[in-house]
């Protein structure tokens, strides 16, 4: 047996706690982003999705995704539910070898973020127990096989995107953001406006929280993307620097477009347009040079930009443009490579785009690979979501609504510091308006013969 | 006795309260309110989408005082809250029938 390489083993270890990063980084993006009465909610669907697909990952998630190929690049078999028989089984290439554990747990952390992804489309109005039977149900039926599709490379025999068709998706620009924004797109679909939008404001409650989510998911991208290189070399490199040039640019390219269209740029839009980069330069981030890294943000940021204002146009309730970041952001990055791919670039394996000579045919691939995904993703994630609807129900009631998410679905408000509820306020300090504990001499049954409230 | 009460601009509190300090007022209240006036609110934008901010946070500044002082507290309170820029707020004055102080039952004008 080749000997295990212990640099790599490391990257590919750490590049796995960055990537788990991303999900709580993502918690909190899209909590700012909600009112207080919803922020929890949010938060917690985004923290369930670790706990849900930890466990799937484990039982039959990865077996499904990375284990040889049962059925013409769709799908992997049963060969290592419960992560069997790759305990002590290496992977990658001669002298890049790394245990399979490490691999499987780094893919984990990928399973984990993709549904969560979804979740900001269908804030503050989704049962939380049914959005955890959506999650399983989608990351088995949809993710799993989709990963097979696009991660899992077996010398010509691997998943169909893979091996079969070649196109480049170094990180998950279809596998998780076009996968995750079209699963997304179907949801808001079935499960219709929040009560009063568009007409009433949904405000962020906390801007400063989104701001300190998008750092999180800026830092850990770069476990996401020049971790997957699953090696510690030129290649994780050259994704590393895509990675940052492309956020940075686009965050310029959004923050350019409120300058121009709404007068002043905003810290919203500053950090909408780093995640817009960095979902935009995840397919592409072995494949670009950094020069092309920095057009493919610029134009990231820009559209992406002026893609979430379609909503209010087509009047879909796409709370917090999961569509308009995710699946724009995701498809312009995989199809981006069709013109920007480097020959010269190490992932490219000398394939070259439009722009640098290369024809039509890896535009065409891309193109292939984006459509399919996200066709596949749509109609599953609305079959799903209409079978929920339909039999347990997947929207809280109206009232529920309205009062916040927050007390209906988990008994707990967020915070404790408003006026009349809070702890900093006068009424909080004669306790008006807040729950309180019984006092010792109310709590006394014998006295008062009833029974001891709260 | 009167009551004053002035909705001004929060920037403003602590020069209102220095005023009436000089004056010799021995107490206020005051308190976090939200409202406009003739200047409206802002519109504050998120991601593209416009959104009226009608309700400006103030101040609430309330005082008592008796019948011969009140010019004086209102000249106090309205000099020291104006930037004379629109939204500096205004001040009212209300008669009050009774004033009790909680702790020795003393009534009007003694429990001023």
């Amino acid at each position: 047996m080749p000997p295990i390489n212990y640099g790599d083993t490391a990257w590919v270890l750490a590049s796995s706690a960055l990537v788990l990063l991303m999900t709580p980084g993502l918690a909190l993006f899209y909590g700012g982003m909600v009112r207080t009465k919803s922020v929890l909610n949010m938060l917690m669907m985004n923290f369930a999705a670790m706990g849900v697909v930890s466990v799937l990952w484990v039982a039959y998630g990865y077996a499904l995704s990375f284990s040889t190929d049962r059925f013409h690049g769709l799908i992997g078999g049963s060969d290592a539910f419960g992560l069997r028989g790759t305990f002590d089984a290496l992977t990658g290439a001669d002298g890049d070898k790394i245990p399979v554990l490490a691999f499987a747990a780094f893919q984990l952390m990928f399973a984990i973020i993709t549904p969560a992804l979804i979740s900001g489309a269908i804030a503050d109005r989704a049962k939380f127990g049914s959005w955890i039977l959506f999650v399983a149900v989608w990351t088995t039926v949809v993710y799993f096989p989709v990963a097979h599709w696009v991660f899992f490379f077996d010398g010509g025999n691997g998943g169909w995107i893979a091996d079969g068709l070649k196109a480049f998706d170094f990180a998950g620009g279809t596998a998780v953001h076009v996968n995750a924004g079209a699963a997304a797109l179907a949801l808001v679909l079935v499960l219709g406006r929040r009560v009063g939008w568009p007409k009433e404001k949904f405000k962020p409650h906390n801007v400063p929280m989104v701001l300190l989510g998008a750092a999180l998911l800026w830092f850990g991208w770069f476990g996401f993307n020049a971790g997957s290189a699953l090696a510690a070399n030129g290649l994780a490199a050259i994704a590393f620097m895509n990675t940052q040039v492309a956020a940075g640019a686009a965050l310029v390219g959004w923050i350019i477009v409120e300058w121009l269209r709404d007068g002043r740029p905003t810290a919203l839009g500053g950090a909408s347009g780093a995640v817009a980069g960095l979902v935009a330069i995840t397919p592409a981030c072995a494949t670009v040079e950094p020069i092309g890294a920095i057009a493919l943000g610029l134009i990231a940021g820009a559209v992406c930009a002026l893609a979430v204002g379609l909503k209010y146009r087509l009047g879909f309730d796409d709370s917090l443009d999961v569509v308009g970041v995710h699946l724009v952001g995701g498809a312009l990055g995989a199809v981006l490579i069709g013109f920007l791919a480097a020959p010269f670039i190490a992932g490219t394996g000398g394939v070259a785009g439009l722009l640098y000579g290369g024809g039509f045919t890896q535009l065409g691939k891309q193109a292939l690979a984006v459509a399919a995904v996200a066709v596949y993703s749509f109609v599953l994630a609305y079959a799903i979501g209409w079978a929920i609807e339909k039999t347990i129900g997947f929207r809280v009631s109206k009232e529920a609504e309205i009062d916040g998410i927050d007390t209906a679905e988990h008994a707990e408000s967020a915070y404790d510091f408003a006026p009349t509820t809070g702890s900093g306020g006068a009424f909080a300090l004669a306790g008006v308006g807040a729950s309180r504990a019984p006092r010792v001499d109310e709590a006394e049954p014998e006295r008062s013969g009833e029974k001891i409230p709260g | 006795m009167k009551l004053v009460t002035a909705v001004i601009k929060p920037y403003q509190l602590d020069a209102v309260k220095e005023a009436l300090h000089a004056l010799g007022v021995s107490g206020l209240t005051v308190s976090e309110v939200q409202g406009y006036g003739r200047q409206k609110g802002h519109t504050e934008v998120y991601r593209g989408a416009e959104y009226a901010v009608e309700f400006v946070p103030k101040i609430r500044v309330e005082v008592l005082t008796d019948e011969i002082d009140v010019d004086k507290v209102v000249d106090a309170v309205v000099t020291a809250a104006r930037t004379g820029k629109i939204g500096d707020g205004k001040v009212w004055v209300t008669p009050v029938e009774d004033v009790v102080r909680v702790r020795t039952g003393e009534r009007g004008l003694d429990a001023l």
